[in-house]
């Protein structure tokens, strides 16, 4: 008797994560139902590809948040790495017809540099995660400014190989989402399958309990932070291949967007649950609705305060559900329990 | 039996904090297939102890020896590995993962490609509940667990890595009667198994029910290891405070005045049903039952808290609105909750500032809170409650658990309430200050207070109460005078054997 209704106690949490990633999906068929039958150009191979493409970059970083989100931490710092890795990639391929994976393993270095500085001070030196990764938001944006001072990257003069990477396809499908889903896959089946992967939602879960568990916390913090910075460094190689013109200021606010399309996408803020896949519907979903609002040609500035809307709702449905199910499986423990 | 040679040892082991030293000279040996007591005050050094041995602290001085030869623990993870298991009063899970998960976190059985091999972890998970004689699920999350649930799986969690020393602190401390019962049958079966434990209680009929030796520390030092035959309750209780206690339940005689306290039929859905009693000044009610029984809902529903769906409470003759702790505490109801650290206390902030919580209003001189009147008022009632301290600007994290209620209840008491609900008032207190607080709350009823006491402490119950109320499933059971409580009567109520109605 215990057992069965504990069994729909672990599937009651079960459902309610899964019960996120459909509700998104549901939204999304809604969504392009509802616009396409206002505008049929919306379902467009054209019009598809571009929201795929314009999500790709999002989802990726999404991914890399969402490893650190899990170890009840957050890195702010995303949206200026891009930045920064855009315009540096730029620079370092300028004139010069440099081989793409060069430019991104170099990217991806870039990043990983900055993930190191921000795991470093959050998990050795204690300092809380959202101070460490506000102050080195601005220290690189500072930086990348300073670099640029003004100065544009112009697709003209970009390798044709890098261009080709960011509007390319291989059977039909653009790198871009190609790459997303592949890191997407990879980590996702990382997280999931992995006993160090485990431990990134055990640490969210109870620091304390993985202390003692004998989890090596600050590697694996660590670890998740370089694992964001590279994912924001790749991103940011990603987003000189799509968009070819670069300024400083590449992806300036994207850390919020990003935090925003995690936590859409159902993983938990203060650590433990969620999944990359759900992070990745987030980032479709928030991208999507970008695009709806210019079909429907609706001010794009709406897109910022439906983005805030859509969190807080997230928010919100996770707490009610989150109080339910608690209350559901104390029931459960009264009644057939002890 | 004879004298196996001990699994874990400590050797002359001496530590300090600061300039608090914590332990002295301590020696313990665990054997095999023997369960060992540690008894001793709060701030004795057991906690102390059980960290060296678990390997979250190192000892200054001394060697904690395994099987014989020195080790060095660096960290948990070195005595889990060493096969040292502990299991703390409130068991460390993850609560969003699954029991299974939690169980085999760090160690998981890999399949191809190091990934986990998730069939087997639900299948050993399986086997281990079933080799403790348990039924609960793998699959589900440690969310909503129950204290003692949560016990079992750290129990497997240290069956799984093999532990051959299971350390339990203060396991019972938050358990019903069953529950402790079926936690004492688990560890009776690893001692079967060649397992040796160290098992440490507040409870001193708990020690004697299962121990076979026990050792006392008193202010970090080893008074006694003794076989526990032979020995009385009040022997191990002068060992533990140096001196005789006056009596552990100084409870006065009064006469009880007027109902101060009426609950009519109060019912919260699906948690307390038709619950109704009263409770007069000078009297101590105690409300007993299992935990999970629905008496702290009550209790919380009584102060506003929770709202409950029917019936009403009346104060002095005057009905309450419901869920409003203002007007409870208005009415003069103070409520002492359950969990101080969590619920009873700003645990960072200072003992001045924690008492003087619940009279900002009154200690308001214009329009700020005057921090000399907060003082004050703090330090009258340190004395009043015999509170131990250095300063009163003291963060009350660092003061023991003992005197952490005291300024609980002075944060109370200070309010000059006409009924005082006091729930779990001596959980995790050592046995001097217990006597203390019992001492207080007799006082308190005889100068006029009406006090509703929750305990699961049995001996406390029977021991304070007048009158006790025994809950069994969210409906009063039964209603017991003092004469005619015993532990029998009490029990059969509160596990349903009886049913005879409340007044």
């Amino acid at each position: 008797m215990a057992t069965i209704t504990a069994n729909g106690g672990r599937r009651l949490v079960d459902t309610m994560v899964r019960a996120r990633e459909l509700s998104i999906l549901a939204a999304l068929i809604v969504l392009v139902a509802v616009t396409t039958a206002v505008n049929s150009s919306f379902l467009s191979s054209q019009g598809v590809k571009d929201i795929f493409l314009n999500a790709s970059i999002l989802a990726l970083l999404a991914v890399g948040q969402t490893i650190v989100v899990v170890t009840r931490n957050i890195d702010l710092s995303v949206g200026s790495v891009v930045g920064l890795v855009a315009f540096a990639s730029g620079k370092f391929v300028l004139g010069h017809d440099r081989n793409v994976l060069l430019v991104l393993v170099a990217g991806m270095a870039i990043g990983a540099g900055c993930g190191l500085v921000n795991g470093v001070l959050v998990s050795f030196f204690r300092v809380p995660a959202l101070v460490v990764t506000l102050g080195t938001l601005y220290v690189i944006q500072g930086a990348d400014y300073f670099w640029a001072h003004g100065q544009q990257i112009n697709a003209a003069d970009m390798p044709g190989s890098l261009l080709e990477l960011g509007n390319g396809s291989v059977l039909g499908i653009p790198y871009l989402p190609l790459i997303t889903v592949v890191v997407m896959l990879a980590v996702g089946h990382y997280l999931r399958s992995y006993p160090s992967g485990r431990e990134f939602y055990a640490i969210g879960s109870s620091p304390d309990a993985a202390r003692l568990a004998g989890i090596p916390i600050r590697k694996r913090i660590l670890t998740a932070y370089v694992c964001s910075g590279v994912l924001a460094g790749l991103a940011g190689v990603l987003w000189l291949a799509r968009f070819g013109t670069v300024v400083a200021d590449a992806a300036h606010g994207w850390e919020l967007r990003v935090v925003a399309a995690v936590v859409v996408g159902g993983v938990a803020i203060v650590g433990g649950l969620g999944s990359v896949y759900g992070a990745a519907l987030g980032a479709l979903l928030l991208t999507t609705i970008g695009s709806v609002l210019v079909v429907l040609k609706v001010n794009s500035f709406w897109q910022d305060a439906i983005a805030g809307l859509l969190l807080l709702l997230a928010i919100s449905v996770d707490r009610l559900l989150g109080l339910r199910v608690t209350r559901a499986l104390r029931r459960r423990n009264v009644r057939h329990g002890a | 039996m004879s004298e196996s040679p001990p699994i874990l040892a400590l050797a002359d082991v001496s530590m300090a904090f600061g300039a608090v030293r914590a332990l002295q000279g301590v020696s313990l040996e665990l054997r095999g297939g023997e369960i060992h007591a540690l008894a001793g005050e709060n701030g004795a050094g057991k906690s102390t102890l059980v960290k060296i041995l678990a390997g979250v602290h190192r000892p200054d001085e001394g060697q904690v020896l395994l099987d014989g030869t020195p080790q060095d623990f660096h960290g948990p993870g070195d005595a889990q590995q060493a096969g040292v298991a502990v299991i703390y009063q409130e068991p460390t899970l993850f609560p969003d993962l699954s029991v299974a998960e939690n169980i085999f976190m760090g160690r998981q059985p890999r399949a191809r490609f190091g990934r986990i091999d998730r069939r087997a972890v639900r299948a050993e998970t399986a086997r281990l509940f079933e080799r403790l004689g348990v039924t609960l699920d793998p699959d589900r999350a440690a969310r909503g667990l129950s204290i003692a649930d949560q016990q079992i799986v750290e129990i497997a969690k240290a069956l799984s890595r093999d532990a051959r020393v299971l350390i339990m602190d203060e396991p019972t401390a938050a358990l019903s009667g069953n529950e402790v019962a079926r936690l004492f049958t688990v560890a009776r079966t690893l001692r079967e198994q060649g397992c040796a434990l160290l098992f440490i209680s507040h409870r001193l009929e708990e020690i004697f029910d299962l121990c076979r030796r026990v050792t006392t520390l008193r202010d970090g030092r080893l008074i006694a290891t003794e076989e526990l035959d032979g020995l009385t309750p009040e022997d191990l209780v002068q060992r533990m405070v140096g001196r005789e206690l006056d009596a552990l339940y100084p409870k006065q005689d009064t006469t009880p005045g007027e109902a101060v306290l009426k609950v009519s039929r109060l019912t919260r859905e699906g948690v307390f049903t038709d619950v109704s009693f009263d409770v007069r000044a000078g009297e101590i009610v105690a409300l007993a039952g299992l935990v999970g029984a629905g008496r702290s809902e009550v209790a919380r529903a009584v102060f506003g808290v929770d709202r409950y769906d029917a019936g009403g409470v009346q104060v002095g003759g005057v009905r309450l609105p419901g869920g409003s702790p203002t007007a409870a505490m208005a009415a003069g109801i103070a409520l002492v909750p359950e969990d101080r650290r969590q619920q009873g206390l700003v645990m960072a902030a200072s003992i001045e500032r924690n008492i003087g919580l619940t009279g900002l209003r009154s200690l308001r001189r214009g329009p700020v809170v005057s921090r000399k009147a907060e003082r004050d008022r703090a330090a009258d009632w340190a004395i009043r409650l015999q509170l131990k301290y250095a300063r009163l600007s003291d963060a009350v994290g660092v003061l023991s658990g003992g005197n952490q209620q005291k300024v609980v209840l002075a944060k109370w008491l200070s309010t000059e309430p006409s009924v005082l609900i006091v729930d779990e008032p001596t959980r995790g207190i050592d046995v001097g200050t217990k006597a203390e607080v019992h001492r207080l709350l007799s006082e308190l009823a005889a100068q006029g207070l009406a006090v509703l006491m929750i305990s699961s402490d049995l001996p406390e119950v029977l021991g304070m109460a007048d009158r006790v109320l025994v809950m069994y499933e969210g409906r009063l059971a039964a209603e017991i005078p003092r004469a005619e409580a015993t532990e029998e009567t009490v029990m059969a109520a509160a596990t349903g054997r009886t049913r005879q109605e409340a007044a």
